[in-house]
């Protein structure tokens, strides 16, 4: 255990020292940042004036919205169907319901528009909302404490109680009146590049699983090695090692991203949103609230993910399933078809004469993606379920159908057969692994292959 | 007593025998070579006894008892087919490959030092093995195979590839090896060398053990009774003094002397031979025609084949 431990670590340590390790982690990021951002700045860049219908049944929020610099709002008094049906013809860029609730405050909205709403219209309705929200609960509850000035009541339990947050759902409205969710659009999304991001992984990873092996055994070192641990530790250890680098990766792709993306959008959207904080103000005049006459600011809701549109449209999407189950495939995926590389680069000498043995593997690979555009179309055909059974294509189909929402019973059935899958296709590599490695300067056909995996020991 | 005991190995590969019920004995403290020619199935038995692949049939005992996985540990290996990572330093790859014998990171330290210094290579520490020449690799390999201070060290072709400075420093270590008390088995096609260094030998010829023993015994018993004697000039030939069962294998003169080789029958002595000899010429030298290694081997080797076929 201890050696396979340190195979593991001179196999990881090697790789992220390498210069193309930490120029792809770097470059990585800044491109899909770039991809995150853009349209964004795009978005926000626009100075077009945009006039937005608002319809609020609750009564709360009217002339609340105040017209700014590109957005001029007006009311509207139909019922809202009228007003759906009137909304292509009327030329607005949106169309804001607020329903009528019983009980509670309204804390939802929804935004009907023809195409994508712009993110500044959007972000400013949220923040109207939520101010105009907190003010009335916050004055709720200092009449409240004013009829109980024995308790003291800490700020920050204030703080809490008032805090709002504004769920905002945006639809869209087509010509014949008929709205859709654009969340389908976002799945698709979503799984397309999960889906690949898998593939992508798997070739990269896997293809230098197999040029460690070719290159232990061009540099004669193998033999060195094997006479320390047993060839399938050594065979483990790297599989391992690698993964651990793409995962390491993959990790700081994210990472960096989020940051490079959030530092971007702050500094885009700092003269625009930031106000002072409702808490600071608070604190500041811990001792005597006078909320008569004072103008209350409002904290902006400032997530990261505020300004993008399709992060708030993630909230359909059950994250800790997707994240998982992402992770699950990802790294059983990696460890099914790396045990291939790892066996195919045992039985070559040279990389040249990978290609007759990478064919078969790359078939369910590269079948997979181009199977992707079906799939998405019908996410819970019969294709698409055996699919994502088989193993060798599971980790990406299942990728693909998963933010469809797919039964778990089926999840739970892929996931037991990859595992499966993973070590059958170990203990087939080890066997061909074992004795190729030793195996120097013969022409290797599958024939050959089948009698390496039938010898014993 | 005997350290490592092949008994009776027998190894199989799809369609042919690469060792048939091989048996070998090694003494510790002795350095033993396996000779044999290319294919005869050394490397497979060096493979086995290094546990990287196992035998179908046969017993392996080390220190008296049933070799296990944990021996690896006693065990340094130099295999012919040897190499090193090519885009590492020197350094790391010594202390990984040390460490992988069992060694804890401090003590592959502390005495990866000790031997850099020895062989006066602590500056090549730093520097990655791609740019050391093919016999400052190979000293590298050697320093790594007994850097674990093992019971038993395995040479495959050791030689291979050093010059002969470095061939001799190779050899002084591996004999100062065996001063320490390691036992040393030894492949090699290199038959001075097999003389210089071994005490005893196992000779694999077709997957089969063919000869084996100590070397002195193994030469004495490929003794031909054969004589190399000088003389002084004399007219007639040498048949006609010696009885037919004296063959004269070879003779030729040079500015001084007559040099006859003579093989005697089996039961006739030097004595026998001289006592002959002497009515008719002057006797200046006798020497017994001792066989080399190198002779015994061709011999053992080409006669099995002619019998064979």
């Amino acid at each position: 255990m201890k050696k396979i431990f340190l195979i593991i670590q001179r196999e990881y340590l090697t790789r992220v020292k390498k210069r193309s390790f930490i120029i792809m982690t770097i470059l990585g990021p800044v491109l899909m940042a770039a991809t995150i951002i853009i349209p964004i700045y795009l978005a926000t860049q626009t100075n077009e004036l945009k006039t937005v219908a608002v319809l609020d049944e609750t009564g709360i929020f009217n002339g609340k919205f105040k017209d700014t610099d590109n957005i001029r709002f007006h009311y509207l008094t139909q019922d809202i169907n009228t007003a759906k049906a009137n909304f292509t013809r009327s030329g607005d860029h949106a169309l804001l319901y607020i329903p009528k609730t019983e009980v509670t405050l309204p804390n939802n909205a929804i935004i009907y528009s023809e195409n994508n709403v712009n993110i500044n219209v959007k972000s400013h309705i949220k923040n109207v909302m939520s101010r105009q929200l907190e003010e009335m609960k916050l004055q709720a509850r200092l009449r409240e404490l004013q009829g109980d000035r024995e308790n003291q009541v800490s700020v920050d339990d204030i703080l809490r109680s008032i805090k709002t947050s504004v769920d905002i759902n945006t639809l869209k409205i087509g010509d014949d009146g008929k709205e859709s969710k654009s969340y389908t659009e976002l799945s698709m999304i979503l799984g397309m590049f999960a889906g690949i991001l898998i593939y992508f992984f798997i070739f990269m990873f896997g293809s230098q699983v197999m040029r460690g092996v070719i290159e232990e055994k061009t540099s004669r070192i193998v033999e060195v090695i094997v006479s320390s641990v047993k060839p399938f530790q050594l065979m483990m250890g790297k599989i391992i090692g690698v993964g651990l680098v793409g995962l390491t990766q993959f990790m700081l792709w994210v990472v960096l991203t989020f940051i490079i993306v959030t530092a971007v959008t702050a500094t885009m959207t700092s003269g625009s949103a930031t106000q002072t904080a409702t808490e600071q103000l608070l604190k500041q005049n811990q001792v005597n609230i006078q909320p008569e006459g004072q103008q209350i600011p409002v904290t902006p809701q400032k997530n990261g993910d505020e300004l993008t549109e399709v992060m708030d449209a993630i909230h359909s999407v059950d994250f800790p399933i997707m994240i998982g189950s992402f992770l699950f495939f990802f790294v059983v995926g990696y460890l099914l078809y790396a045990a291939f590389f790892a066996a195919i680069g045992g039985a070559v000498d040279s990389e040249a004469d990978t290609q007759q043995f990478m064919f078969p593997i790359t078939i369910p690979l590269i079948l997979s993606i181009i199977l992707a555009q079906f799939i998405i179309q019908d996410p819970d055909g019969p294709v698409a379920f055996w699919l994502s059974i088989f193993p060798l294509t599971a980790p990406v189909i299942m990728m693909i159908r998963i933010p469809f929402g797919v039964p778990f019973w089926e999840v739970f059935l892929s996931m037991a057969i990859l595992i499966l899958g993973f070590l059958g296709t170990t203990w087939l590599a080890a066997k061909i692994y074992r004795t190729g490695i030793l195996m120097y300067g013969k022409k290797i056909t599958y024939g050959e292959l089948w009698k390496w995996i039938r010898y014993k020991n | 007593m005997i350290l490592f005991a092949a008994d009776n190995v027998t190894k199989q590969y799809s369609g042919h025998k690469a060792l048939d019920k091989v048996s070998i004995a090694v003494p510790e403290g002795k350095i033993f070579g396996l000779l044999g020619p290319n294919g005869a199935g050394k490397t497979t038995l060096i493979r086995i006894i290094n546990q990287i692949i196992a035998p179908d049939e046969g017993a392996l005992m080390f220190n008296g008892r049933k070799l296990e996985p944990g021996d690896i540990s006693a065990i340094g290996y130099l295999p012919e087919e040897r190499g090193l990572y090519k885009k590492m330093t020197v350094g790391e790859q010594s202390l990984y490959l040390a460490q992988l014998k069992g060694l804890t990171h401090h003590e592959a330290l502390t005495r990866l030092k000790f031997w850099f210094d020895k062989f006066e290579i602590r500056s090549w520490w730093n520097r990655k093995v791609e740019e050391l020449s093919k016999g400052m690799q190979q000293k590298v390999q050697f320093l790594i195979t007994i850097i674990h201070e093992p019971r038993l060290l395995i040479f495959d072709e050791p030689f291979s590839g050093f010059d002969p400075i470095n061939a001799g420093l190779l050899k002084e270590e591996i004999l100062a090896q065996k001063e320490k008390g390691a036992t040393v088995i030894f492949s090699t096609h290199n038959m001075a060398s097999v003389e210089e260094l071994c005490d005893d030998i196992a000779l694999i010829n077709k997957s089969k053990v063919v000869l084996d023993g100590s070397v002195r015994e193994i030469k004495k018993k490929y003794k031909t009774n054969t004589y190399i004697v000088s003389f002084n000039s004399f007219d007639k030939p040498l048949e006609s003094i010696l009885p037919p069962a004296f063959q004269v294998l070879s003779e030729f003169s040079d500015a001084d002397h007559r040099h006859a080789t003579l093989k005697l029958p089996i039961d006739a002595t030097s004595n026998d031979m001289i006592r002959l000899l002497l009515p008719h010429v002057t006797i200046y030298s006798v020497n017994e025609r001792i066989p080399n290694m190198n002779d015994i081997f061709i011999q053992v080797v080409t006669n099995r084949e002619v019998s064979e076929n």
